[in-house]
């Protein structure tokens, strides 16, 4: 971010090991971050402008160096590669890529290390596994996650792409919207309809496809208003042949596999999201020191004091969410419902953090070098995907609810 | 060849460095610290050298408080084999000067037979340059100052390269010795998440300075720190002419 490159500030690990017991870091996952923090430094962020600009960043040659790092082997089983670690140390890194000065990379990123992998990882047959997990830890191939579709994105259970059985094959058709990475995708894990089951929850499979099978065709990339050096598009699937081998665990249960890979899905979508509302939030406070106005600064103004306040108090409840979300997660507990919580209020959060800063920064907050602007334009995306505010206030109302008429009875 | 190599713990390179307001020192607490930089070279170094199969085993060593666990760590998450922290307190940390870390080496290398020392070619908190050339004498052992390229040399020997200025001066040094890394001589890999957990359980040893019997006491007394002054603003001259009068009478330019 031009924001942030200006005063070269120190570039923090996202967490700060100290004497005092972390809720969910050891100091192996500090370790991880620093070491993380140093190759975001050094290897990525100084070509971020660069590749903001031109629309595109080199997937395969950025995801090879963070393969190498471990960046997608965390919690994935050692037996393909991975290193056997629980989903806090998934947290600790979703929350370090947060460095990287745009939204594109870490979004790309997280489809990878926690949306097109964790079903694979868990349910997917050896074969499976060797053919797509492990290569795509190390960095290797790059992937997708492909659920929704344009007339089915938050109603997951209205997808319409099927196949259907041709001896031992399956025979795909239909299209899949808002793909991640999608252009510069080797596979994707995409959700689809295997059977006439009449119970939409029961008749959805998870499938690898190769995304050079043929009959996969690629839409151009999306022109979106954030996210720009990220490829978004949309697939279609004509007559796509792949063998039944590719379906992850057991056929029918995609659907309730897919709702178990959204909530750590959302989990690292709120860590990704830490970062970068704190940088927003302390290079406006850099600027407003700088910045003289009525002969004083901006930061003597006491409305600039209580807005900073109170985005900072509210972005250090998320992250304690977070972390309560992540301890219980770790234990085995339902978390739905704080996941929820904590997703909606990143979403809403990000909105807040950077229309109130840019606000603060004025004329200079609006040039499209400034890292505020790119910010705003970025994490406007955390209210939509992921599971959009509106699912996330509909799954704790449901919670609540079902409270209170247990309570009733 | 079994080698010790010095990594110091110091504050981190991008940090913005701050003077304590009663300008005993920089302000350190609070801060984000790194290993040493031109230390990370000279680990690389011996460790890519124990992968060439040039040396047996890489040993970490720091003289520090508590917290140089963490570059020790660090360390062994890049392929140090052990690791040794010989402990002092916070206090004595910040006064330990390059004499003492020496002569503490000294004790570990005659204790452990070590072929060679590699230390970087200075720290970055206090830019001193003396502790390899010190550790050399002490132990009168050939030095290799400031390499660029460590190779095999024969018949028990090594050659480095060393940039010094005006060009490359390759030398022959006899091991055992003593080498300090210059920034050209390798880029120093990341930790990986694998090797930060294999780390955890390498062996990293623990001795308090008073059991090498080494003397700290300061010899040099920190009068004052002070911040770089500030760059004072410029002055408008109304013309070409103008600017050259004031940049002879200045004396930038030759009358």
């Amino acid at each position: 971010m031009a924001l942030l490159a200006r005063k070269a500030p120190a570039l923090l690990p996202a967490s700060t090991s100290s004497a005092v017991k972390h809720m969910i870091y050891e100091d192996s996952h500090f370790a991880m971050q620093n070491s993380l923090a140093k190759m975001i430094k050094e290897k990525i962020n100084p070509n971020v402008a660069q590749w903001e600009k031109s629309g595109r960043y080199p997937a395969h040659y950025v995801f090879k160096m963070l393969g190498q790092l471990g960046v997608f082997a965390v919690n994935k089983p050692v037996e393909f590669g991975g290193t056997g670690r629980d989903f806090s140390m998934s947290i600790a890194v979703a929350e370090q890529i947060g460095a990287v000065d745009c939204g594109s990379i870490p979004m790309s990123v997280m489809v990878q290390t926690d949306m097109s992998t964790p079903a694979l990882a868990q349910f997917g047959s050896d074969f499976l596994r060797n053919r797509f997990l492990r290569p795509s830890m190390n960095g290797d191939l790059v992937s997708s996650i492909a659920v929704s579709e344009p007339h089915a994105g938050s109603d997951v259970s209205a997808i319409r792409t099927y196949a259907r059985r041709y001896g031992t094959d399956l025979i795909i058709n239909g299209s899949k919207m808002w793909i991640t990475n999608g252009d510069q995708a080797d596979w994707a894990c995409v959700l689809v309809n295997t059977s006439n089951e009449k119970n939409l929850h029961k008749n959805k499979s998870l499938i690898c496809i190769p995304l050079d099978t043929p009959g996969v065709h690629r839409s151009t990339p999306l022109d979106k208003l954030g996210m720009r050096s990220s490829d978004t598009v949309q697939l279609f699937f004509e007559d796509v042949r792949v063998p039944s081998s590719y379906i992850i665990g057991e056929e029918g249960r995609g659907f309730s596999y897919q709702m178990k890979q959204f909530n750590d899905e959302r989990l690292v979508t709120v860590a990704v999201g830490l970062l970068p509302l704190q940088k927003c939030i302390n290079e406006t406070i850099e600027y407003a020191r700088e910045r003289s106005i009525f002969g004083k600064t901006l930061l003597d103004q006491q409305y600039v004091q209580f807005r900073l306040a109170e985005l900072e108090a509210e972005l250090e409840a998320t992250r304690s969410l977070l972390y309560r979300t992540v301890l219980a997660r770790c234990q085995d507990e339902d978390v739905s419902m704080l996941t929820a919580m904590a997703k909606l209020k990143i979403g809403r959060l990000a909105r807040k953090v950077t229309d109130q800063c840019l606000q603060i920064w004025g004329g200079a907050g609006y040039l499209n070098d400034n890292g505020i602007s790119r910010a705003f334009r970025d994490f406007r995306i955390f209210s939509i995907g992921a599971g959009c505010d509106e699912v996330m206030m509909q799954i704790i109302h449901k919670t609540q609810s079902k409270r209170q008429q247990q309570k009733s009875i | 060849m079994k080698i010790l190599v010095g990594v110091k713990r110091v504050v981190d390179y991008a940090v913005k460095i701050r003077v304590k307001p009663d300008r005993s020192g920089v302000v350190t607490e609070g801060v984000q610290h790194s290993m040493n930089p031109f230390d990370e070279i000279a680990l690389e170094e011996a460790v890519k050298l124990k992968e060439k199969k040039l040396a047996t085993e890489v040993v970490a060593f720091s003289l520090g408080g508590p917290k140089s666990a963490e570059v020790l760590r660090t360390a062994l998450a890049k392929g140090a084999d052990k690791a040794i922290h010989v402990q002092v307190s916070d206090d004595e940390a910040g006064k330990l000067e390059s004499f003492h870390v020496a002569k503490t080496l000294q004790k570990i290398v005659e204790q452990e037979k070590f072929d060679a020392v590699f230390l970087g070619k200075q720290a970055i908190d206090d830019d001193s340059s003396q502790t390899a050339p010190i550790l050399a004498g002490l132990l009168d052992w050939p030095q290799a100052l400031y390499a660029s390229k460590v190779e095999e040399g024969g018949s028990g020997h090594m050659k480095v390269t060393r940039e010094i200025d005006g060009g490359l001066d390759t030398i022959k040094v006899k091991v055992p010795f003593v080498l300090s890394a210059d920034l050209r001589l390798n880029e120093p890999r990341y930790a990986t998440l694998p090797n930060i957990m294999k780390a955890k359980k390498k062996p990293l040893k623990n001795i308090p300075i008073k059991d090498l019997g080494v003397d700290i006491t300061p010899q040099t007394e920190t009068v004052e720190v002070t911040e770089p002054p500030v760059r004072k603003a410029g002055g408008f001259v109304e013309d070409v002419s103008a600017l050259v009068a004031k940049l002879k009478e200045k004396g930038f330019v030759k009358a």
